[in-house]
């Protein structure tokens, strides 16, 4: 089978993702002198979601119970294109970029929407959030994918990924711009911060308020996912030429990241909400400088 | 795009991009500082051939003024007019995140404009006229869209700055008389407007412009 590696990868993303939440904590918790949670925590939570059964307020419809399953499967068909260390994955072809970014929205929009149909305020609040935030990162995103496109030659995220020249400008840029993205996308630190519960500063935990049992537990595991897709993006677009070679290097990589992200959430503070769309705009100057750069 | 004067001229760009996004004002005059010192560098890095004494000379004076002294002269006026806690209150007339933006839109202007200005002689980096006209134009742009008359002057140094670095990278030799002449104006305006600055807030317990409307007899 020509894809076995790429399967491998998928399964091993798959299997090991819930591992990463439990990573930072632990290195969250070691900064903190605290013994921390298991780093197997994250296994534990869903087990106990998956045996427990959903319940579903009379607002809802149809449009709430499809939030999770879509926002997953998403996610899911999202991690099988983002190759691990830049070998090929399991979905490629030219122009895969662009629907990587288009899942990625297709999720959002999913749990954005379900947050609307609950017709909470705060889930409602949550929503507005994640999409005057996302209006800014999208087009980071895709103008920093564009830029190593350009430089690569290729449409291809595995082939534009393995082109890259890890100290040229445009790639540091992109990566600094990726990195912010990766914090924004998956609620951490300067942005939101994943331990709150406090619904006037949430952005992401406050959607998924009404989510119980075995959707929260897609939830959980879509976010899992999610932080191990953008891991293996931004390990994509650092890791030099020879090093991609070397058996297990995506994974340890992807660990790797969730180690610095840990170290990262320990020493910065949240900045304000009404900040953060600054934060995320420069993102957005950093991946446009990088195509401006590149195009030129 | 492996030049030193091209990484010059990107951490240019990327420092007016920082200027544009930076709400503290201590740290707006520590970027223009080094914003200074990177121009200074510039002069240095793009005719690495004909470096005389005189030129070194120049050069130095020049970066001691840009990355030194105008940066201690306004950060003195900052804290002697206690600026800090006068920025709570004066809010920009453009955000800091929407000068953010409008610098993404200023840099591809920058940029489609490099391209079509055509330079005579041969140039060290490809990044010498947009970045040089992107740090004119943010200059311009602080200049127009912020409130404090301390971030205007800022705006103004940065102004010049942009001209400078277009100067040195593109023609290279300066006449001594005029970068002496073009320095001491320069230097001579930041003295002023900081004095102006600090009389300004010593007489009416502010540095708003909009309100120096109001002195008109």
């Amino acid at each position: 089978m020509p894809h076995l590696p790429a399967v491998l990868d998928l399964v091993l993303a798959l299997a090991l993702a819930p591992l990463l939440p439990g990573l930072v904590a632990r290195v969250k918790a070691l900064f903190a002198g605290r013994q921390g949670q298991p780093l197997v925590q994250s296994y534990h939570d869903l087990a106990k979601l998956l045996r427990k059964g959903a319940v579903y307020s009379t607002t809802t419809s149809w449009v709430f119970r499809a939030g999770p399953i879509v926002s997953l499967a998403a996610v899911l068909a999202a991690l099988a294109i983002v190759p691990a260390a830049a070998r090929q994955s399991l979905l490629s072809f030219p122009g895969d970029l662009v629907l990587l970014a288009y899942l990625l929205a297709v999720g959002r929009f999913a749990t954005v929407v379900a947050a609307l149909d609950t017709g909470s305020s705060f889930e409602g609040m949550g929503a507005s959030r994640e999409v005057h935030f996302a209006a800014l990162a999208e087009p980071a995103l895709l103008l920093g994918l564009l830029a190593l496109s350009h430089q690569a030659g290729s449409l291809q995220l595995a082939s534009l990924l393995a082109g890259t020249r890890p100290l040229a400008p445009e790639v540091a840029l992109v990566a600094a711009a990726v990195a912010i993205l990766l914090l924004l996308e998956n609620c951490r630190v300067p942005f939101d911060d994943p331990n709150t519960h406090l619904e006037l500063t949430m952005v992401h935990e406050a959607m998924v308020l009404d989510h119980g049992g075995v959707d929260l537990a897609f939830v959980l595991y879509g976010a899992c996912l999610k932080l191990w897709l953008w891991s293996a993006l931004l390990l994509g677009v650092l890791l030099p030429a020879g090093l991609r070679t070397l058996p297990l290097v995506g994974v340890l990589g992807v660990l790797l990241v969730a180690v610095g992200i840990g170290v990262v959430e320990s020493t910065l503070a949240r900045v304000r909400l009404l900040r953060v769309p600054q934060l995320v705009a420069t993102a957005l100057a950093l991946a446009a400088v990088a195509f401006i750069l590149g195009v030129r | 795009m492996e030049s030193i004067a091209d990484r010059l001229m990107l951490l240019l760009i990327l420092s007016d991009l920082a200027l544009l996004g930076t709400r503290q004002l201590r740290r707006v005059i520590l970027i223009a500082g080094l914003q200074g010192i990177l121009v200074g560098a510039l002069a240095l890095a793009s005719h690495p051939g004909s470096l005389t004494a005189r030129a070194l000379w120049l050069a130095a004076l020049g970066l001691g003024m840009r990355g030194l002294l105008f940066p201690w002269l306004l950060r003195m006026v900052a804290r002697r007019t206690d600026a800090d806690s006068l920025d709570q209150r004066l809010q920009p007339y453009v955000g800091y995140g929407t000068s953010l933006l409008l610098g993404i839109a200023m840099l591809a202007g920058a940029m489609a404009l490099g391209a079509r200005l055509p330079l005579p002689a041969s140039t060290p980096s490809g990044l010498v006229v947009p970045g040089a006209l992107f740090t004119m134009f943010t200059g311009l742009f602080l200049v127009i869209a912020r409130r404090k008359a301390l971030r205007q002057c800022l705006g103004y140094v940065i102004l010049e700055n942009g001209i400078y670095g277009f100067g040195v990278a593109a023609v290279g030799e300066v006449p001594a008389l005029v970068e002496l002449g073009a320095l001491l104006d320069l230097f001579l305006a930041v003295l002023v407007m900081g004095v102006a600055i600090y009389r300004i807030t010593e007489e009416f317990d502010h540095m708003d412009t909009e309100k120096l409307d109001l002195l008109r007899g």
